[in-house]
């Protein structure tokens, strides 16, 4: 994959986690604050495995699998926390 | 060669995914209506873009399909658990909303919990 392309398109991919950045600094309830960073490490998780494809380096899979997994528990520790304290 | 065309074909759209969700979760106007853009169009986005990779590079077939598989069955899950949280802590729908089904449940009844929006109501319950 040459530089330009990748380029490109991870500097789309960071927009859309920029945009979710905002999103988690000025939501205005703690629930809109978990929703931007949700899609913040789901994208950020995609982008991360086009960064192996691109460096050549399959340990960057290993990474964003463990990031999925971490996301997922802790998302789901944060609703938790939300609806009826821990 | 052919397969790194259409690998990156496969990215290209899924990238564009991703950024309609991030997009979507920055412009929408309340909280289940971001969940809703974050949740679909970052899925398939993840989705697309680790498959694509896996189109590019044959060897890392299998496990760029165990990661897109894990990002597609948990995603939801945690959709669901926020806005299964955010209704029952009481966060307000938007004022366009045209028909709320879960008000009349009772297992969507509201809860009083530490994150919630109406906190000034819950100080002292026991006092009223």
């Amino acid at each position: 994959m040459n530089l330009v392309l990748f380029t490109v398109l991870l500097s789309i991919g960071v927009a859309g986690v920029v945009l979710c950045l905002f999103r988690g600094l000025k939501g205005p309830t703690a629930s809109d604050r978990a929703v931007g960073v949700d899609g913040m490490i789901t994208i950020t998780t995609a982008l991360m495995v086009l960064i192996g494809l691109f460096l050549k380096s399959s340990i960057y899979l290993d990474v964003s699998l463990v990031y999925a997994v971490l996301a997922f528990i802790g998302i789901i520790a944060i609703a938790r926390y939300l609806e009826r304290g821990l | 060669m052919i397969t790194d065309v259409i690998g990156a074909a496969v990215i290209a759209f899924g990238v564009a995914f991703l950024f309609l969700g991030g997009l979507g979760i920055f412009r929408l106007p309340d909280v289940y209506n971001r969940l809703q853009a974050g949740t679909k169009c970052t899925t398939m986005g993840a989705f697309c873009t680790i498959l694509g990779v896996g189109i590019v590079e044959p060897d890392w077939f299998f496990k760029t399909l165990v990661i897109a598989v894990f990002i597609l069955l948990t995603n939801p899950i945690s959709a669901h658990a926020l806005a299964r949280a955010s209704y029952k802590i009481g966060v307000e729908l938007w004022e366009g909303t045209v028909v709320d089904k879960c008000k009349e449940l009772a297992e969507c009844e509201p809860v009083d919990a530490p994150g919630t929006a109406h906190e000034q109501q819950t100080d002292q319950p026991g006092e009223k």
